[in-house]
Order: structure tokens, then C-alpha cells, then sequence
């Protein structure tokens, strides 16, 4: 185990990126997962059926094939990102269809009496939307969405095979350079676990923070 | 189907706003995708000796190959990830309080990491310490260790899932433990478990491609060849991306079916499991959205 007391700094470091590339993505992923959401349930079909489209199609696909369609294909159509860059897009758009089902099911779970009375006063669709509907279906998938952000951190370690430098790559490389391989994975097994179980935590609180009293 | 939320019809202002944004969103859709379209004319995308390769039956073999390696994997993935969920299920229902306890440990260390992270050590560590094997198991065992205890979780949550009374009536019987377990409880259990069973196997799937990471030649792997071998990477991903996306959404779809069927027959919802992942956090809470909508109409 001496390998990974000596090296805490580099696990510290991989933590510091994975949780830079999680968080990052997260914020993105959750104002996208939003827009999705609220574009699945508009009343337009043209706005329904291309964010279906999008759901679906990024659901089913692979996260490595995702990522590899930024770093391989899109420079042979004029886009070029960093790695780092690649995979944040990658990640946002990935995690913003499991945010925009998640929020529309929020969406789905207020009763419907609550947009009839947001109408019976004259509030436009839009309008509801914000004022009435969302923010309450926003506070029933709290628990739903500090999983996903979970689920979030364990797929950030993907970007390892776009040479992201993060906490699997750091253990990889750890590993390969001292052959101690079961050390260094101990290592990173402790370094996720660090992450997700405070996140797991934190998810709690917040959940009955905003829980609606009835 | 995804009704807008509002309740009653549209009256005629609606209607109409609703119309003009229609026409004005679906050119801007059109507007999009011919954007897309000219940027990959602009960028010779287009060209056909970009896509002439795939008209060739080797190539055209040699994806589908990969495809079936990918299932392979997959399966074989799949079956020895039941077999350890069984087991981890069973012994974490254990009445002796030590094997409950290393089980629940074991479940929860696997079920946190990184499934990409097990697969390199798999293929990148094993070997060190004098394991060797092919690139074809040590994806499998990548898989089979973190899937095994992301079913063991979904095994153990739909035993848990049965009435009690099941099991009182059985031990009333005079069956014993293993005789009510085995006749009577996990029976039942298991007809309740196969939505979340198959929408397990999507996940398996779509993680299958983690092992292009280690060289394994699967259906990514043999893409991103391909792309090399043509000077084709975007027309060889999006091959790559079409095959994963129907095969992946046939089987969700399935997924979806049994979890109505099921809805309908049992009255019960879905087997969820807390964090086991994105797609499994999904079939909850549109259970309980369904449900919620099933009230209302």
C-alpha cells in the first residue's frame, strides 16, 4: 500500500479533475436536461418530436462512442475541441436526456390541476411552465437527480480512453509505471468512493430540504 | 406518448400560438439538419468514396462481425453476471449475520466504482500478477464483477419486493428456508425482476464498448479501425453508432413493454435499486409517473 501513500498527490490531483469534469458537466447537463424536458412537454409537435429524437438517439448510444464521435469525427467536419473539452460536451449531452426523462417525469408526478388552475388564470404555457409546474416537479426528483449526478462521476472515468487526466487515469498510470496494480486500484477505489458517498449524502439533506410539507 | 401537461383542450388563442410556433420550430428543425447536411458537403463528407466502402461485403462483414463479438461479450457477460447476482442476492439475505455483512461490503465496493476502471485492471492488471487470459474475458470479467453486483441489488430488492405473507405461508407449511426460497418466493420474484433484468442488459450492452479502450476488437473497436484503414472516421462511427442505437433501442423498447404488462398484471412497481446506475434511476420514477398518470385519466 505504500505505493498509494506515496503518491497521495496524484490521486488528489485525479480527484480534483474528476470532480472538476463532473461538476462542470453537471451544470450543463441539468440547464440542457431542463430545456429537453420543457421542450418534451410543450404543446408544438416539431419542438416534441426533435427532443425525442435526441433522447432517444444519445440514450442508446454508447458513452465511448460518443466520445470518440467528438475526438475522431467532428475535426474532419471543421470542430476541434481539447480533450477536456470533448469530454464535457460528451458527458453534458449524455447526462442532459437522463435529466430531461428524469425532470419530465417530475413534470408528470404534478397533478394536472395545478396547470389547470395556472391556465385558468391566464398564465401562458411558458409561463406555467416556470412559475407553477417546474418548480414543483423540480423538488420531487431531487433524490432521482443526485443519482444520476452519482452514476455522473463513476461515467467521467470514460474519458480516460480520450486521454483525459483524471482519477482512473492517474490510477492506470500509477499502476502501469510500479506494476502494482492492486494497490493503485485500492487507491482509486477509495477516491470514488470519497466522492460518491458524501454525494449520496448530500443528495439526502437536500432532498429533505426542499421536500414538499403536506 | 408525452401529452403536453396541460389538461383540457387548447381554446382558440392557444391554438393558434401553438400553430405559428409549430411552423416556426419546424423550419428552424429544417434549417438545423441542412445546416448539418451542408457542412458535411462543405467538408467533403459527402464524397462518395467516404461511403463506397460499405457496399463492400468484407467491410460489411467485418462490422457485422464485430457486432456479433459485441453481443457475444455481452451474453456471456450477462449469464455470469446473473449467476454472481444470485448468489450475492441470497447471501445477503443470509440469516447468518457475517456472510450479510462481507456480501454488503463486497456489493457496495463494486457497485461504486467505475466500470472503465475495473476493465483496465482487468486487462492491464491481471496480467502482472500472472493471469492471463484472452481480451475477451478480461472485458467479460470487467463486466461480469460490477454487473453481478448491480443485479444482486435488483435480485435482492425483488425478493424483498414480495409480500411476507408469501414466505409465512410457506414456512407454515412446514417448508423450511431453502424449500420456501426456491418453491415459493424467488418464483415469483424472478417474473417481477425481467423488466429491470433486460433494461440491465441495454446498460451491459452499451458498456460492452469500454473494451475498444483495451484493445478489444468489438464493434467500436473494428469502427474506429475501419475509419483508419478508409479515411472514413465520421462515416465509420456513425455505422458504429446506428447498429448500437437499434439494437439498443429494440431492446429498450422490449424492457418498456414488460415493465407495462407488468404494471397491469401485479399492480406493482417496478424493482428500483438506488444509484445502479442512470437507465435503472429512470424505471422508477417512470413508474411512478405512469402511476400518477394512470390516476388521473
Amino acid at each position: 500500500m505504500s505505493v498509494v501513500f506515496d503518491n497521495l498527490d496524484i490521486f488528489l490531483e485525479g480527484m480534483r479533475r474528476t470532480l472538476e469534469l463532473s461538476v462542470l458537466s453537471f451544470i450543463l447537463a441539468f440547464i440542457l436536461g431542463i430545456v429537453v424536458a420543457a421542450l418534451r412537454v410543450s404543446p408544438v409537435p416539431p419542438l416534441r418530436w426533435a427532443s425525442a429524437t435526441y433522447v432517444e438517439m444519445v440514450r442508446n448510444t454508447p458513452l465511448l462512442v460518443l466520445m470518440f464521435v467528438v475526438v475522431f469525427a467532428f475535426p474532419s467536419i471543421g470542430f476541434t475541441y481539447s480533450y477536456f473539452a470533448s469530454a464535457v460536451i460528451v458527458l453534458t449531452a449524455y447526462t442532459a436526456t437522463f435529466v430531461g426523462e428524469t425532470v419530465r417525469s417530475g413534470i408528470n408526478a404534478v397533478s394536472t390541476g395545478q396547470a389547470e388552475a395556472a391556465r385558468a388564470i391566464g398564465l401562458t404555457f411558458p409561463q406555467s411552465l416556470r412559475l407553477v409546474v417546474m418548480p414543483q416537479a423540480l423538488r420531487t426528483v431531487v433524490g432521482p437527480l443526485g443519482g444520476i449526478f452519482i452514476a455522473l462521476l463513476k461515467n467521467s472515468g470514460v474519458a480516460v480512453a480520450i486521454n483525459v487526466p483524471e482519477l482512473t487515469s492517474a490510477a492506470t498510470q500509477l499502476g502501469t509505471d510500479t506494476a502494482q496494480f492492486i494497490p493503485a486500484f485500492l487507491g482509486a477505489a477509495a477516491a470514488y468512493l470519497l466522492l460518491t458517498i458524501p454525494s449520496g449524502f448530500a443528495t439526502n439533506w437536500l432532498e429533505r430540504r426542499v421536500a414538499i410539507k403536506r | 406518448m408525452t401529452a403536453p401537461f396541460i389538461g383540457d383542450a387548447l381554446g382558440p388563442r392557444g391554438r393558434r400560438i401553438t400553430r405559428i410556433v409549430s411552423v416556426v420550430s419546424a423550419f428552424a428543425v429544417i434549417g438545423f439538419i441542412v445546416v448539418a447536411i451542408k457542412r458535411l458537403g462543405d467538408n467533403g463528407q459527402l464524397a462518395q468514396a467516404k461511403w463506397e466502402p460499405f457496399t463492400q461485403g468484407p467491410v460489411q462483414r467485418f462490422f457485422l462481425e464485430g457486432l456479433r463479438t459485441t453481443m457475444e461479450v455481452a451474453l456471456v457477460s450477462m449469464v455470469g453476471a446473473m449467476v454472481i447476482g444470485a448468489v450475492l442476492a441470497l447471501a445477503r439475505l443470509s440469516r447468518t449475520g457475517p456472510v450479510r455483512w462481507g456480501t454488503t461490503g463486497f456489493v457496495e465496493f463494486f457497485r461504486g466504482l467505475p466500470l472503465v476502471l475495473l476493465i483496465f485492471f482487468s486487462a492491464l492488471g491481471l496480467p502482472t500478477y500472472g493471469v492471463r487470459l484472452s481480451v475477451f474475458w478480461y472485458v467479460a470479467i470487467g463486466l461480469i464483477i460490477y454487473n453481478g453486483a448491480v443485479l444482486g441489488e435488483i435480485f435482492r430488492a425483488g425478493i424483498l419486493s414480495l409480500d411476507r405473507g408469501q414466505t409465512e405461508a410457506a414456512y407454515s407449511l412446514g417448508m423450511g428456508y431453502w424449500q420456501a426460497m426456491l418453491l415459493v418466493v424467488i418464483p415469483q420474484a424472478a417474473r417481477r425482476m425481467i423488466p429491470a433484468i433486460v433494461s440491465q442488459l441495454v446498460t451491459l450492452l452499451k458498456d460492452s464498448s469500454l473494451g475498444a479502450a483495451v484493445a478489444f476488437e468489438e464493434l467500436l473497436r473494428r469502427g474506429r479501425i475501419n475509419g483508419e484503414f478508409f479515411q472514413n472516421p465520421l462515416q465509420s462511427l456513425f455505422v458504429v453508432a446506428v447498429l448500437y442505437i437499434v439494437v439498443c433501442f429494440a431492446l429498450s423498447m422490449v424492457a418498456r413493454r414488460l415493465e407495462v404488462r407488468q404494471r397491469r398484471r401485479y399492480r406493482a412497481g417496478a424493482i428500483v435499486v438506488p444509484g445502479a446506475g442512470m437507465d435503472l434511476a429512470l424505471m422508477g420514477i417512470q413508474g411512478d409517473a405512469a402511476e400518477a398518470s394512470e390516476g388521473a385519466t
